[in-house]
């Protein structure tokens, strides 16, 4: 059951709107420069910074449509019915976000990466960066997602939600893909963990507290 | 003979109202129950408590496996309604036949009409196999002939050795055990 419910949200992203967080982070790393100016050292410097914001504006997006749909049309229930318990629900929705959304977000990082002229010495780095700490994001977009399911104005309610929470994320991520040898990389990776460990039950917790 | 649902001393409250408090049931195989009462007066959280959906405030419930049909659709909008089925598994051929169903099997099951959706659920329950139906309002939406059908298929349901439990406001044909809520 929980690899056919994997498979499910995987059928149901990729054949809809995946592409949407993707092209979003695109557009708003191609909004830096413009922003600031092409200076190409200046690029450099916040070149990371500004991966990083656009990969978490990018995972805002599709937090409305990971959980509640389900809760809303008896999906959960049917689960639950089914003996899946709603932690096993929680893993397999993070599984299945992640999936959709961390590979596609590194394939755009490639252009995007070009665009903020980060050096081609920098680019594994920033790959890295980017690969680990795309699981501790899907993690927190479901979590919240969870969170928010069945309230009203959810979205805006998700945004003030997740973005605080990622800071450590963004402050390890960043740093990760702009020093070499920091350790930077290690506590993005340990962020990275826990927000993955607690999710399935931060999601089963409140897929039962959303129940009425 | 054990039964399939059983209910001791249960207390239900909702949102600081109390529905019923100190409720036994007991439904053995090849018995059907028909809760009835007013709107509002905890038969749908009376079948979320029998389903393990709710925790009950008091009290404790003993469940068979068993198959939920409420309000909740719980198939994928997207895909045809035999491939929709068939994520919860089961004989979903042999129910949707039952169901007047197999013709809507290459049909989106966002096309389908309020009476269609509600023998897809049914069909879903059907199609489990589980020995404990429980049924929130099974006849809304229903024509004749749907109702027809789920009186067949509940009678042929107990001969098996199942159990029913069903609230609803309509009468279903057949052999039912009141239960009067709110009373």
């Amino acid at each position: 059951m929980i690899a056919s419910l994997i498979a499910r949200d995987f059928r149901r992203s990729i054949g809809g709107a995946a592409w949407l967080p993707v092209g979003f982070f695109l557009v708003v790393a191609t909004l830096v420069p413009f922003a600031v100016g092409p200076d190409p050292r200046l690029l450099e410097r916040i070149a990371s910074g500004g991966l990083w914001i656009a990969a978490l504006t990018a995972a805002l997006l599709p937090i409305e449509r990971l959980i509640d749909p389900d809760r809303a049309n008896g999906f959960l229930d049917q689960l639950t019915i089914h003996g899946v318990s709603e932690e096993a629900v929680g893993g397999a929705k993070v599984t299945a976000h992640w999936l959709t959304f961390g590979p596609l977000l590194l394939l755009a990082a490639l252009p995007s990466s070009f665009i903020l002229g980060i050096a081609p010495a920098a680019l594994g780095r920033t790959m890295i960066a980017l690969a680990v700490g795309t699981p501790g994001l899907a993690a927190l977009a479901v979590m919240v997602a969870a969170l928010t399911a069945g309230l009203p104005r959810a979205g805006a309610l998700a945004g003030v939600l997740l973005l605080p929470l990622a800071v450590p994320l963004l402050i390890f991520g960043a740093g990760a893909t702009g020093a070499e040898a920091s350790g930077a990389l290690l506590l993005e990776a340990a962020v990275s963990l826990l927000l993955v460990a607690a999710s399935p039950f931060v999601i089963g917790a409140a897929i039962r507290a959303a129940r009425t | 003979m054990k039964p399939l649902l059983r209910f001791d001393g249960v207390t239900c409250r909702r949102g600081g109202r109390l529905l019923f408090e100190y409720l036994d049931l007991k439904i053995g195989p090849g018995e059907a129950l028909h809760l009835v009462g007013p709107n509002g007066c905890g038969k749908s959280s009376l079948i979320r408590l029998a389903a393990g959906l709710l925790r009950a405030e008091q009290g404790s419930i003993e469940r068979s496996e068993l198959a939920l049909a409420d309000e909740g659709l719980a198939l994928d909008r997207e895909l045809p309604l035999k491939r929709a089925l068939q994520f919860w598994g089961g004989r979903v051929d042999e129910a949707m036949n039952a169901l007047d169903l197999t013709r809507l099997a290459p049909v989106p099951v966002r096309l389908l009409s309020t009476g269609q959706a509600k023998r897809a659920t049914l069909a879903r329950v059907v199609a489990s196999g589980a020995p404990l139906w429980l049924l929130d309002e099974p006849l809304n939406g229903l024509d004749s002939d749907g109702v027809g059908r789920l009186e067949k298929l509940v009678a042929a349901h107990l001969e098996r050795g199942g159990a029913v439990l069903a609230a609803s406001h309509g009468l279903i044909g057949g052999t039912w055990t009141h239960l009067e809520l709110g009373a």
